[in-house]
């Protein structure tokens, strides 16, 4: 179908744009790369009045490193990500999820603020920003604010963004030390949503065990999911343990996974948890290798 | 609604328009246009069929607004030839590899795989299935269009 009619506004600038945001109020829609929201206006399950486009706003693109960090600017589209090869080794994670995101076609117009913004539960971006503790910055007509990833997934499609603000760029911290990363997906074909995925980071100490694990999990749940029981589990451990029990620990604790056409919820658990397992794996190999 | 005044180059070809905010590219290119061989499949982002180059990237048109599109150089199927104004090596290539049946998809797929090939001119056969994979055609089976980007790439490597 066609989308329903709405007025356009291209704000060169954040300022601009949050005072827009600010004044059109409740009718109005951020659109970025318009890779979600557009299907959804044609399919007509979303109507906006108003939508700013926030394309035209050259402070809101850019991948900038910092010491212990890489701030990535909210409409910096995947392609770019998939292109940076300093971001690969500083940031495995949100490099290696980006293949994953729709097709080639999706990634060119796509936009890693938008995919965190929209907050699909399915999405890979999102459970990098949460297994990292990603931090949000989040501009409004009154100033700018930082949200951690933690408070800024609030349920299915929903974020802690107040109807004047804008997401900015979102900052990912860096590993540093014998680091390895995982990422798993399980879809029915290559570019659909995920049925369940997990992303996977550890680190091993001196004495070759496990002193730092993070796991997020996507299409589990109404949000991106961290698997904080399961992280637990694994610190102190040897490289060696016991990475299926890990998997089983990482999805009992979940109480709202989905039960669809893709598969049941008892199906999403069992493949979410295999997930967990195979990306740990991954992600301890590599630490030891490395 | 207000109408958004926007300046393109398609095909080569400069144009102004004045369009409605919802107007999709896809539905400029094919109705302001007159490029009508970008096909509107599903119109929501899944088919591929009206897959255009904007700046040089495939993209799908009907998920981009016209108004999106100001300023940008964009390529359809029917700027797509040849120096010679003939069939370029992928077109040959699906077209000598039966790539092909109804030629519904087919635009999509031309414009995604001269993106891909330009980007990688020697792809392995897992890089060839994961790039075809935004675009859906139902005649093929789609064995003929993996071995037309194969074959594409081969003969990019030996010219």
């Amino acid at each position: 179908m066609k989308p329903p009619a709405f007025e356009y506004h291209a704000p060169a600038s954040i300022d601009e744009a949050v005072t827009l945001l600010a004044g059109l109020g409740d009718g109005a829609k951020v659109l970025a790369g318009g890779q979600s929201l557009v299907p959804l206006l044609s399919l007509r399950l979303a109507y906006f009045d108003h939508l700013v486009d926030v394309g035209r706003i050259a402070e809101l693109r850019g991948i900038r490193n910092e010491p212990e960090s890489v701030l990535v600017g909210a409409a910096t589209v995947d392609a770019e990500i998939e292109r940076d090869g300093e971001l690969a080794k500083r940031v495995p994670l949100l490099a290696r999820v980006t293949p994953f995101i729709g097709h080639f076609q999706i990634r060119n117009r796509g936009t890693v603020g938008g995919s965190i913004a929209h907050a699909d539960p399915a999405a890979e971006y999102p459970a990098v920003a949460r297994a990292l503790d990603a931090e949000m910055e989040v501009a409004s007509p009154n100033g700018r604010r930082r949200v951690t990833a933690r408070e800024f997934f609030r349920g299915f499609w929903t974020t802690a963004l107040e109807r004047d603000e804008l997401l900015v760029s979102v900052r990912f911290p860096v590993w540093h030390g014998r680091c390895g990363f995982g990422v798993r997906e399980f879809a029915r074909r290559h570019g659909d949503f995920a049925i369940a995925g997990a992303v996977v980071a550890v680190q091993l100490g001196a004495d070759d065990r496990i002193e730092r694990c993070a796991i997020g999990l996507f299409g589990l749940g109404s949000s991106p999911v961290r698997a904080t029981a399961a992280e637990e589990a694994a610190l102190g451990a040897a490289p060696d343990l016991a990475t299926g029990e890990i998997g089983r620990l990482a999805v009992t604790p979940l109480g709202d996974v989905p039960s669809d056409l893709h598969g049941s919820a008892r199906y999403r658990r069992r493949v979410g948890a295999a997930m967990v397992e195979r990306a740990l794996n991954d992600a301890i190999g590599e630490a030891t290798r490395g | 609604m207000a109408e958004i005044a926007i300046a393109v180059v398609v095909n080569g070809e400069s144009r102004e328009a004045m369009v409605e905010p919802r107007l999709t590219l896809a539905d400029f290119l094919r109705d302001e246009c007159r490029s009508t061989g970008t096909h509107l499949g599903c119109e929501h982002g899944v088919c591929g069929a009206c897959t255009v180059l904007v700046d040089g990237a495939a993209v799908r048109s009907c998920l981009m607004f016209a108004a999106q599109a100001h300023r940008a150089v964009v390529t359809t199927i029917e700027g797509i030839r040849g120096p010679d104004g003939e069939l370029t090596a992928v077109q040959r290539a699906f077209r000598d590899a039966h790539g092909l049946q109804c030629g519904f998809c087919t635009p999509g797929f031309i414009v995604s795989m001269t993106a891909f090939l330009r980007d990688n001119s020697k792809p392995s056969d897992q890089q060839i299935r994961e790039a075809l994979s935004g675009n859906l055609c139902r005649c093929t089976g789609y064995q003929g269009i993996i071995c037309a980007v194969r074959l594409a790439a081969n003969a990019a490597v030996v010219t």
